[in-house]
């Protein structure tokens, strides 16, 4: 168990180094940000200077190392449109991230396995058949079109909902929530549904297409056979087969809804990373750029290795053989 | 006169298909007796699981039960109600499958299901329920039963999860166990250990077993009456030895010349040609008609023998007469 843990970290480590590397080649490869960073009028001592002050006049390696270093320690030097730290910015913008992804994570494991079971149980009917379909279209239209639809129906047409930001929020000692006003949590109902519809359809069909291939098997037969209910059948036997195979993608769902929100956060107009990042690509913000590069990377790698250990944990057919055999 | 555990009277499974009405089942009765082992035997398709699975209410639709009784120890079940029926799979009427590595549940230790069992069906504590859960494992010949009960059943080998599918079928201690063939799946080499296992459960606990296999060899061992299916009927119903020395249906006769007996003294005589027919495309008459070497005229064109309109041990118009006179001719 700790040998496969300790060897899945060590994967980890490598896939950060890799994607350390590209976030550290824009650096060095796109623009200047020394031209961007101070005006017209400069003298060759400012340029100089700058180089010396933002480390640009190291040999490559030394600075792939400095930059690795100072990123192990969140530190990704000031953001050149911005001139303060990149670090001070993302922590002012993660929690808005966060938290949306959060709510329309939640809404997508809940409502697609929720979902995906009940289509499960009751193949035939007129409700399940219906939730099919409108599940095909939610898999089709694109994320920024749900975005744009929600808009027009609840903030145009019915006014219920704002179309834009995040509405009031709390500062708890540097961490700024929207669970805590109405209209914070308001503001956040149609951006959590653009962002999450679309990995809940996709949990609900994985589910569903688990749990009736679980359902035909032996065993649930077998339970059948020994009169158990059909609640105990359903959920205490199949239920957690299925989840076993689910829970590696939903896992990855869960990490790409960060990634994702990207689109949903510019629809929205909502003060996240995501925002941060495409506002940073449009004005060449390197140092911002790499930073939520890094940022993503490491929840990526970080929710697959949650994911593994998870996989371990429920299924006791891994955590016998891998543990004998000793990887 | 004892009361058997089951009846079957005259049952009749269908199928409803495109193509028409097939029966997977027509017309099968049979008695079994508490502590007896009925085998059945038959080809792939002849119907065998169907009417496993008719007794234990367990038809996967569209198959449902069309006409007959069923009676468990006397009780009609065959018209229960589907939350009635559950009560009694497992309580009354237990069922061991044929591949013991997919019948159990892989995600829960075979305590768990042991007793999930136990207390569905048993008025029990969960402690008492842990208790009886040994006792049944160490009853099949479980080692250490004690110490394996926390165990997934990927940890035990084959024929040890056989026994404790077979474990898991009688702890509510049922008056019937239906074996589907129960080792098939199996090495040879535990093949004969299992069966053994289940003759001296039959033989303790007063149980009556269906026996279903494919195997002349486990029905001369184990079972004391046969009853030989074809095509969805009934060919021959008999005690063991009477069926096997000497056979009164040409199936029965054929049957035993495709497996190896030499050691019962039946010379092996003719392969039976052809196949058995789809249940879409039966003939008229006598379903075995068209291989039969026997067959008449009636056969083909009157109507089809059936145990009960024959009264005999064999469902044909022209039963045999003994084995030894006929392989000397
Ligand atoms: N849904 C279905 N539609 C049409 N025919 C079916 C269906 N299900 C089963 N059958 C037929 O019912 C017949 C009886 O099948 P059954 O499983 O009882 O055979 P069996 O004697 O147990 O055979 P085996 O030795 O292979 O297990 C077979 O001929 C099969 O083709
Ligand atoms: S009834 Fe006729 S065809 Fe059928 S088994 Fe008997 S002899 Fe053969
Ligand atoms: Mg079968």
């Amino acid at each position: 168990m700790l040998a496969y843990v300790l060897r899945r970290i060590f994967q980890s480590l490598i896939v950060l180094l890799a994607v350390g590397f590209v976030a550290f080649a824009m650096f060095s490869f796109v623009g200047d940000p020394v031209d961007n960073m101070l005006g017209q009028e400069r003298t060759q001592a400012d340029i100089d200077r700058l180089r010396e002050q933002l480390g640009l006049d190291q040999p490559f390696i030394v600075q792939y190392w400095r930059f690795l270093e100072q990123a192990a320690q969140g530190n990704f030097g000031l953001s050149y449109r911005q001139g303060r730290p990149v670090s001070e910015i993302i922590a002012e913008r993660l929690p808005a991230t966060i938290e949306l992804a959060f709510v329309s994570g939640f809404l997508a494991f809940v409502g697609g396995v929720g979902l995906g079971v009940f289509t499960a149980i009751r193949r035939h009917g007129v409700l399940p058949s219906f939730i099919m379909t409108a599940s095909l279209i939610g898999v089709s239209l694109p994320t920024f079109l749900i975005g744009i639809l929600l808009i027009y129906i609840f903030s145009v047409e019915f006014g219920w909902l704002p179309s834009f930001g995040r509405g009031e929020v709390v500062d708890l000692g540097g961490w700024t929530t929207g669970f805590l006003t109405a209209s914070g949590l308001k503001a956040l109902i149609l951006p959590a549904i653009t962002l999450g519809l679309y990995q809940m359809t996709l949990i609900m069909r994985l589910v569903r297409t688990e749990m009736l291939e679980v359902l035909r098997m032996d065993y649930i037969r077998f339970a059948r056979a020994r009169g158990l209910t059909e609640k105990t059948i359903n959920f205490r036997h199949a239920l957690k087969n299925t989840l076993v195979p689910v829970i590696t993608i939903t896992g990855l769902q869960l990490g790409s809804i960060i990634a994702f929100a990207i689109i949903t956060e510019t629809v929205f107009q909502w003060p996240g990373v995501g925002l941060l990042f495409i506002n940073a690509v449009q004005f060449v913000d390197i140092p911002v750029m790499a930073a939520y590069l890094m940022m993503i990377s490491v929840m990526f790698v970080g929710i697959n290795l949650i994911v593994d250990i998870l996989y371990f944990a429920i299924d006791p057919r891994l955590r016998i053989e891998r543990s004998v055999g000793g990887h | 006169m004892v009361q058997p555990v089951l009846s079957i009277k005259s049952l009749v499974v269908e199928i409803p298909t495109r193509k028409g009405v097939l029966r997977p089942v027509d017309r099968v009765s049979y008695d079994i007796f508490p502590g007896e082992i009925l085998g059945i035997v038959g080809e792939s398709g002849a119907g065998k699981s169907m009417t496993g699975n008719a007794v234990i209410g367990l038809l996967e639709r569209p198959a449902h039960i069309v006409s007959g009784d069923i009676l468990l120890s006397g009780n009609p079940i065959h018209n229960l109600s589907a939350s009635e029926f559950r009560k009694i799979r497992g309580k009354k009427i237990g069922m061991i499958f044929q591949d013991p590595l997919t019948s159990l549940n892989p995600l829960l230790t075979v305590g768990e299901q042991l007793v999930e069992t136990i207390i569905e069906h048993l008025a029990v504590s969960k402690k008492q329920a842990q208790e009886r859960a040994i006792a049944a494992l160490e009853e099949v010949g479980i080692p250490a039963a004690r110490e394996r009960i926390g165990s997934y059943p990927h940890q035990f080998s084959g024929g040890m999860r056989q026994r404790v599918v077979i474990a898991l079928a009688l702890c509510a201690e049922p008056d019937l166990v239906i074996a589907d063939e129960p080792t098939t799946a199996l090495d040879v080499s535990v093949q004969a250990q299992i069966i053994a296992l289940l003759k001296r459960l039959c033989r303790e606990r007063g149980v009556g077993v269906m026996l279903v296999t494919h195997d002349m060899g486990v029905i001369a061992e184990a079972a004391d009456r046969v009853a030989v299916m074809y095509a969805g009927r009934l060919a021959e119903l008999g005690a063991v030895r009477d069926v096997l020395s000497d056979p009164k249906h040409p199936y029965t006769y054929g049957l035993m010349g495709s497996t190896p007996l030499a050691s019962r003294g039946l010379k092996r005589l003719n392969q039976i040609p052809g196949s058995m027919p789809r249940l879409g495309a039966l003939p008229e008459g006598c379903a075995f008609s068209p291989r039969c070497e026997f067959a008449q005229e009636v056969c083909k064109t009157g109507s089809s023998p059936f145990i009960a309109n024959v009264d005999a041990q064999a469902a044909c118009w022209f039963p045999l007469p003994h084995t030894k006179s006929r392989s000397s001719k």
